[in-house]
């Protein structure tokens, strides 16, 4: 029996009877989709709706010489054919820079390739016919006669003299650099018993949402107005995009989010087809649908996690670790993705790197080069899987040299419990983290002495077994020291809005949304809560910039910690609101009143004085039975936005147990532990299942995922058939654990919980894959993916 | 261009349904655009992902690697129909209390799937599948959301239940 039925909390810590805060009540929109009545963007059906497919570019860089349209205008059921430069007349192109990412550049990028494609993949010409399988069909009639040019691949190469340029414009091929020196790293290094220098090589990988990118744009010229139903995780920012470049002002713009198949990051970002799609139906005014196929998702959905690390760090006999140094390179496409950039991931490196330890000498940079591939941009757990794999993996490294256990030397350097606030070596700033009592209790979790001497015990039986760990930080919660400071208009802050039908149930609008993990089950508990009615009395509405507050939606952990902050505001000040209504009518003092159960009641005694339902009654329909000036206000928004901390860092520890086969090199996955501190636990099952998730996504990347390209910038595995995803058949089961360190930023206290899983489980992993190796006399695997191809190299040797 | 139109008849969800429809038009696009069958999905138009899993006389099928015109005559069954009949009433509750799905894109062909499983446990050997059993039978149905580890609780959970083997 794996199935816990959920349990009532009781009064919690924050007060209020029958809270839902801390109970796995289950997500109330469920059921429909089980029952296959989702209602995703590939669903959205509208008359007139044409469909737009794209002949996109072959080659990695090319001049578009010229582009033959007739034939392809006399397909069966063509409407239009359009060229880039066509397209560029309704929209305007857009450059992926921010102004606190100092120096970064990048060049215009068009909706449609403009005289040039600077990716496989890019889109050169659209075709819009009735169905997508005749806009296919016309797309191979369209003839474009490319000049092949040199394309730069090789991000090790890529700011050498002799390569060349892909945007002359600007100079050089460098997009961004940072360079950061913290404490003294020299003399930190100088002061080591050992070093530790090793070059950490990840695998480009991609998201791989079940549903692929999609969306329906809808001009109508009679109303003046775009109507876009689109799978995104940020409803405001694509309507603020849109509107600005295809010269609308914002409110001409709606934004429909209903049922999303998988975001993870790759639904947060500004696509050029996407962008295409909306002016092509701004142009022949009718709906236009576009749905990417496998092979476009996975030459046109963000890539991330394409990064060389040279990394060293130095250590005492006695464990302290003395210093870091980091040197990044990461290739990022031909354009900084817009409009968050292409930046934040290496940028997110140095700032995490040695993120969880004291050691305050740090030397880290950072550099992000064009080439012609397609694009990267943030992921889930941006820059965390790489930061967490280099630092863990140091620190593992450096305990087998100086000949440590690798949880002593984290207990030696990790923060301690008790000193915060804290900053960390690149100037990040911890409100209160709980690295000790998450490592002492995954240690109970794990049996940790047992597993060293089962996993003795076996090495004796030729049976080869290894345990990884990785302590962790997430950044969550961002305020706008993420985007906004930067000049994107992405917004940090959010809203809630809730409004008391007339019958006693309450009506939720929030600007975050939902992608699967759960904000409307959890924004319904929040309100349930706080004003104070059963869960059921609660209808969720998200994903709709015609009827939600302005907000950020889903990216960075922000939904609950975020979103759910502003419904907590909100239910109170709806109860405030309903009571003091509820007192007019029974001529009573508000403050001796509460809601509990849909009912109000005397707050001392629990004694039912009235329904809600009747309250509703009375104000909606009896109003002239109120006493003369009182109004009552039965909807209230409410907005919230971290102030306190740029973000709130949560932390955690996983652990990995796995078996290598050192005759076929295959890695199988024994068990994974996990105990995170996400604060405040709104539902559990669904924390631990983003958890969960998470961990695969980050097992996917450590062992199998790998977007492979040619050396002419030819991307050789675009299909889910040679591109290896984490299955059932491969996947251990997971143990969550969790420790509770509110943040006081907000009366919730919630932090984010989304990413912390993607974030540790590919440092782990590798970690546990050495840890086997380490007796066999194998040179340590610091590259991902682990295949069997490397594991068997490391055991040969050099 | 393959304008073949052929006409077919069949059975879906216990509805006799008569179309003329491409020759090249895949069984998931006829469910889907001609029917307005949406809760089949498609995600990798190759046979990898499962979202497109329905039932074709029984069998459990890949809806995009079969043409509608090869479903001439055949019964077919998708999740509207497993549904609305009840027969995974069970499997979609056990599904909705563990959290088994986060974006449900997937959900669809995991059920079919599942109760495909159930069914072939429980006509040969009979029991409990084990939690190896029920991951190696779902290893063609992707879901990138859960980790696997819920839906194999659900799936586990709801054949103790169906064997009596559960309080």
């Amino acid at each position: 029996m794996k199935i816990a039925d959920d349990q009532p909390s009781g009064l919690t810590a924050l007060d209020r009877p029958n809270s839902y805060i801390g109970r796995s009540v289950p997500r109330p929109n469920l059921a429909r989709l089980t029952q296959g009545r989702g209602q995703y963007v590939t669903d959205v059906v509208l008359p007139r709706m044409a469909h737009v497919a794209f002949v996109r570019s072959p080659h990695a860089h090319a001049r578009i010489k010229s582009i033959a349209t007739a034939d392809a205008k006399k397909s069966p059921g063509v409407i239009a054919v359009v060229t880039g430069a066509e397209l560029a007349k309704v929209i305007t192109p857009w450059v992926g820079v921010l102004t606190h990412l100092k120096g970064i550049k990048s060049a215009p990028q068009h909706a449609i390739a403009v005289e040039r494609a600077c990716w496989q993949g890019e889109a050169v010409c659209a075709v819009v016919a009735k169905s997508r399988a005749e806009a296919e069909d016309a797309c191979t009639l369209v003839g474009i006669d490319y000049e092949v040019l040199a394309a730069v691949t090789d991000a090790e190469t890529a700011l050498d003299a002799k390569t060349p340029v892909i945007h002359p414009a600007l100079g050089d091929n460098l997009t961004f650099e940072r360079v950061l020196n913290a404490g003294d790293p020299d003399k930190g290094f100088a002061e080591a018993d050992a070093v530790v220098e090793t070059t950490f090589l990840f695998g480009r990988h991609t998201g791989v949402t079940n549903e692929p990118r999609a969306i329906v744009a809808d001009w109508n010229p009679g109303e003046q107005r775009l109507t876009v139903y689109q799978g995104t995780q940020a409803p405001h920012m694509t309507q603020n995009l849109f509107a600005k470049h295809l010269d609308l002002e914002e409110h001409q713009v709606r934004v429909i989010t209903k049922d999303v198949g998988g975001s993870f990051g790759i639904k947060v970002h500004i696509y050029a087809d996407e962008m295409a799609t909306a002016a092509l139906s701004r142009l022949l005014k009718r709906p236009v649908k576009f749905v990417a196929d496998r092979f476009e998702s996975f030459n046109t959905d963000i890539h991330a996690r394409d990064h060389r690390v040279k990394a060293k760090i130095g250590v005492k006999r006695d464990g302290t670790i003395t210093a870091f140094a980091i040197d990044d390179l990461t290739g990022i496409g031909p354009f900084s993705v817009y409009p968050r950039t292409s930046g934040i991931e290496a940028n997110q490196v140095v700032n995490l790197v040695g993120g969880p330890y004291t050691c305050p000498n740090y030397k880290a940079r950072a550099r992000v080069v064009f080439q012609n591939k397609n694009v990267m941009c943030q992921y889930r757990a941006v820059g965390h899987p790489i930061a967490t794999a280099v630092t863990e993996g140091l620190v593992e490294l450096a305990a087998a040299k100086i000949g440590m256990d690798p949880v002593e030397i984290r207990r030696r350097n990790l923060f301690a419990d008790d000193a915060y606030p804290a900053t960390g070596a690149s100037g990040i700033k911890f409100e209160g983290l709980s690295h000790h009592a998450s490592l002492d209790k995954i240690l109970k979790m794990m049996d940790y002495q047992s597993l060293r001497a089962e996993q003795t015990r076996l090495r004796g039986e030729g049976i080869h077994r290894g345990i990884g760990f990785a302590s962790f930080i997430e950044v969550t919660n961002p305020s706008a020291a993420f985007y906004g400071v930067g000049g994107a208009r992405i917004s940090s802050q959010d809203g809630a809005t809730l409004r008391l039908d007339a019958t006693g149930a309450v009506i939720c609008q929030s600007g975050v949304t939902e992608q699967g993990q759960g904000t409307e089950s959890v924004l319904a508990q929040v309100v349930a809560t706080s004003f104070g009615v059963p869960i059921e009395r609660v209808r969720v509405i998200t994903g709709d910039t015609d009827n939600t507050p302005y907000g950020g939606g889903t990216w960075a952990s922000r939904a609950a910690g975020i979103g759910g902050e502003a419904a907590w505001q909100a239910g109170k000040a709806l109860r405030g609101n309903v009571l003091a209504a509820a007192a007019s009518i029974l001529q009573a003092d508000p403050k001796g009143l509460d809601i509990r159960s849909g009912i109000v009641v005397d707050a001392d005694s629990g004694r039912e004085r009235m329904g809600l339902d009747e309250v509703a009654r009375v104000v909606y329909f009896r109003p002239d039975s109120l006493p003369p000036g009182f109004q009552a206000e039965f909807m209230v928004t409410r907005h919230y936005v971290p102030r306190a901390w740029p973000f709130a860092f949560t932390n955690g520890v996983q652990a990995s147990y796995l078996d290598i086969d050192i005759r076929t090199g295959e890695v199988t996955l024994l068990k994974h532990w996990c105990v995170e501190d996400c604060g405040t636990v709104i539902n559990p099952q669904l924390v631990d299942e983003q958890i969960r998730g998470g961990i695969v996504q980050g097992i996917g990347g450590v062992l199998y995922e790998h977007c492979l390209y040619d050396d002419t910038g030819q991307l050789l595995n675009a299909t889910m058939m040679d591109y290896l995803v984490p299955m059932a058949g491969e996947m251990p089961d997971i143990d969550i654990g969790h420790v509770v360190t509110p943040t006081k930023d907000s009366e919730l206290g919630a932090k984010g919980a989304g990413e912390a899983g993607t974030a540790g489980a590919p440092a782990c992993v590798m970690n546990a894959v050495n840890d086997a190796l380490r007796p066999l006399g194998a040179k340590p695997i610091t590259q991902m993916p682990i295949t069997p191809e490397r594991l068997l190299a490391a055991l040969r040797g050099p | 261009m393959g304008e073949r139109h052929i006409d077919i008849a069949l059975r879906v969800n216990g509805e006799d349904v008569r179309e003329r429809v491409e020759a090249r038009k895949t069984l998931v696009d006829f469910l889907r655009d001609d029917l307005g069958l949406t809760g089949s999905h498609i995600g990798c138009e190759q046979g990898v992902c499962g979202a497109c899993t329905v039932l074709v006389d029984d069998e459990v099928v890949r809806g995009c690697l079969v043409l509608a015109v090869q479903c001439d005559g055949a019964a077919v069954e998708t999740i509207e129909g497993v549904s609305d009949s009840g027969a995974i009433a069970d499997l979609q509750d056990a599904f909705q209390r563990r959290n088994a799905l986060q974006c449900g894109f997937c959900t669809p062909g995991m059920l079919i799937g599942a109760q495909a499983l159930l069914a072939q446990v429980a006509s040969s050997k009979g029991g409990v599948p084990s939690r190896e059993e029920i991951r190696e039978h779902l290893s063609g149905n992707y879901c990138r959301c859960t980790g696997y580890q819920a839906i194999v609780d659900a799936i586990e959970s709801v054949a103790q239940t169906r064997a009596g083997t559960k309080g």
